[in-house]
């Protein structure tokens, strides 16, 4: 799960990771107040889950409590088009107003998983406001990493060596330590996957702030982290992605035009490739769970077809335990209910497959039957093609 | 011979009164498998469904020399029974738990540095010898004992490739799903070890997933030290880059991972690479000359 940068800088704050004085406007007379308050000159950041806003004119910056409202007035409202946004941007609802920082310097910050070792990594680098994973590639000894001990975490000593590696001294090198252990036990605490303050920057007044914040924070553990969830805005979200992960699906729309259904992550991701491979285009993944029941099935249905790009669809469903029955007659239920006109290719192999395919068969659907992967992807490859 | 699990596997099911650990628990048993019972802290002395729950995995190992732990607690107490069983001197632990947090994980695979015990898993559907034990969530029914040995980080897929094997004619040595999150007990590379060393297995089937350098680390090992043939198949080639994959180790992050990367280092290695997953047995029967 993902949240707003302003959302992030307040969870920072509370476990004392210094950021710039700010608050979240929601429009251009809130900004106003806002940059009065913070006085003199002030920066307007658009509020969406990407990165890359600066370059797309969703930061401005603004001398005074007018120019703020002017500024949040040409941002609020906007579609935000970067690289990480979908291709129609995300509408900009809030801006963060923040007093601007006097930049010295521009550095790089971020703690995540490192799966080789299965340890947390903290990475810091002099080349910060920069693309890291370019920095990465062209000038990997610019990065610095420090891999946190499993049980122990972050040791002190390995703050000193990263605040030095950044090359602070006197009293930025204490407030770079202390900020690398607020960080640390932030991102421990709150389970995050990914903390990246990018720039974390020294001042003109000699003061090391975390510019930018942005935090990721591990789904699997989002159920003990109550105050997280109050933060998630599905706004940010696909629709059709919410939408089933209200019902335990794992859905991601793609660009294709053939409806996948499939059971497991790593059949539905194969089934993608071999559609790709029969000549068409997924159009989504879509992971309905071991278990696959009727309603299950009928979620599944609702939402793959409310995707107009959808020109068949294809199941393609393997389980011993599954029962083949079962899913036929959630099959025939959504299909009947949701009045489908979609052609549907289904494979399944389970329990009860006889008895499935001819419930299937009987129903009057127009289904057409796989007799395996391979035969399903070339059969429905060709119906969604007929359908243009 | 096989690997991991055999007749002589003593299971105990830690979370055997919940729903999925008293289904797979009979599951388990009806296929052959040696189940002792199973462990629900604060059930001890009673029985479920015919088997016998203790309190703790100390106390099913004490009673019936249990030597294999099969794990379907919830998520937020699956990393301390995985902790448990380790203590409780359990060599050979198999969580099949989905949504365990990373951290949690992390802190485990440092617990079981110091110690004997292996974990596979978490978030795969277990191991099984066919013909011999079932430790796991998959269909009993698909497989058949023989030679090929099948590693994997995705449990439907498994069945798939077990499906088209035994189809085929072609049977399996031990099946090992490694399960699909970012930090895992048993890597590719400890598996293709076993498989290497066992006489039973004569070909090596694997299959890998976007997200993470497991199939690079296994194309290394491939080459240095597996003689048997390996055949490979590496799904996600079309998945989108920083999308989640339903596994929560899948997922291409900063360009890197992708299935692209994988089968060139797999090929490099020597591995035979299937392009569609439906030829993964067809590949196989053909290297094994059938």
């Amino acid at each position: 799960m993902k949240v707003h940068e302003y959302q992030a800088k307040a969870l920072l704050r509370e476990f004392g990771v210094p950021v710039p004085n700010g608050e979240v406007a929601s429009s251009p007379a809130d900004a106003k107040v806002v940059a009065a308050r913070i006085g003199g000159k002030v920066v307007v950041k658009a509020q969406v889950h990407a990165g890359g806003r600066g370059k797309a004119g969703g930061i401005k910056p603004a001398d005074g409590a007018t120019e703020a409202e002017a500024a949040a007035r040409q941002i609020l409202g906007m579609r935000l088009r970067t690289p990480q946004t979908p291709p129609e941007g995300l509408e900009v609802r809030s801006v963060l107003v923040e007093e601007a920082s006097a930049i010295e310097r521009e550095l790089y910050l971020s703690i995540t998983l490192d799966r080789a070792r299965s340890a947390h990594v903290v990475m810091a680098s002099q080349a910060g406001g920069m693309d890291i994973e370019e920095v990465a590639a062209r000038t990997p000894e610019k990065i610095l990493r420090e891999w946190a001990h499993p049980a122990l975490g972050l040791a002190d000593f390995q703050a000193r060596r990263l605040a030095f590696g950044l090359g602070l001294a006197g009293d930025q090198f204490k407030q770079g330590v202390g900020l690398l252990k607020s960080l640390f036990a932030f991102y421990l605490a709150k389970d995050c996957s990914l903390a990246e303050i990018n720039p974390l920057v020294v001042t003109g007044d000699g003061r090391v702030l975390a510019l930018d914040a942005k935090l990721t924070f591990d789904d699997n553990a989002l159920s003990r982290h109550p105050e997280l969830v109050a933060l998630r805005d599905v706004r940010e979200e696909d629709p059709l992605d919410v939408e089933a992960s209200k019902y335990g699906l794992n859905y991601i729309k793609l660009d294709g035009t053939v409806g996948c259904m499939v059971n497991g992550a790593g059949l539905a991701m194969a089934t993608m490739d071999i559609i790709k491979l029969a000549g068409g285009e997924p159009a989504n993944f879509l992971d309905v769970g071991g278990g696959a029941s009727p309603e299950q099935i009928e979620n599944a249905f609702r939402i793959l077809s409310s995707d107009p790009s959808v020109k068949a669809v294809f199941i393609n469903v393997f389980g011993g335990i599954l029962r083949v029955d079962r899913l036929a007659e959630g099959v025939i239920a959504a299909v009947t209910k949701l009045g489908l006109k979609l052609p549907i290719v289904l494979r399944a192999e389970g329990t009860n497959v006889e008895l499935g395919k001819r419930m299937l068969a009987e129903s009057g659907l127009a289904l057409v039957m796989a007799d395996d992967m391979g035969d399903g992807a070339r059969k429905v490859v060709a119906l969604a093609k007929g359908a243009k | 011979m096989s690997v991991l699990v055999s007749q002589a596997t003593r299971v105990v099911v830690q979370g055997i009164t919940g729903r999925e650990g008293a289904f797979h628990a009979a599951r388990c048993k009806e296929y052959g498998t040696t189940v002792v019972g199973g462990v629900t802290p604060g059930k001890g002395g009673t029985t479920h469904e015919g088997f016998p729950v203790w309190n703790t995995v100390t106390e099913a190992v004490e009673a019936e020399a249990a030597d294999c732990a099969l794990i379907f607690v919830p998520p937020f107490a699956a990393a301390d029974a995985i902790m448990e069983s380790a203590t409780a001197g359990v060599p050979l632990v198999v969580c099949i738990t989905e949504g365990i947090p990373v951290a949690d994980m992390v802190r485990v695979k440092h617990y079981l540095a110091e110690k004997p015990t292996r974990l596979v898993g978490p978030n795969c559907p277990g191991v099984i010898t066919p013909g011999e034990a079932k430790v796991g969530i998959m269909p009993g029914h698909i497989h058949t004992p023989g030679p090929v040995g099948v590693v994997s980080r995705s449990g439907t897929l498994t069945y798939e490739v077990v499906g088209q094997l035994t189809g085929r004619g072609i049977g399996q040595s031990s099946c090992v799903g490694i399960g699909g999150d970012p930090v895992n007990g048993t890597s590719f590379v400890d598996v293709l070890s076993l498989f290497a060393d066992d006489p039973a297995t004569e070909a090596i089937m694997l299959i890998g997933e976007i997200g993470g350098t497991a199939e690079e680390d296994a194309a290394a090992f491939i080459q240095s030290r597996v003689k048997k043939p390996v055949v490979a198949f590496v799904c996600g080639q079309t998945a989108p880059p920083g999308r989640r994959m339903g596994h929560a180790g899948a997922i291409i992050a900063g360009g890197k991972g992708t299935a692209a990367e994988k089968m060139a280092a797999l090929a490099k290695a020597g591995a035979t690479l299937v392009r569609s997953p439906a030829d993964m047995g067809a590949t196989v029967a053909k290297v094994l000359g059938k």
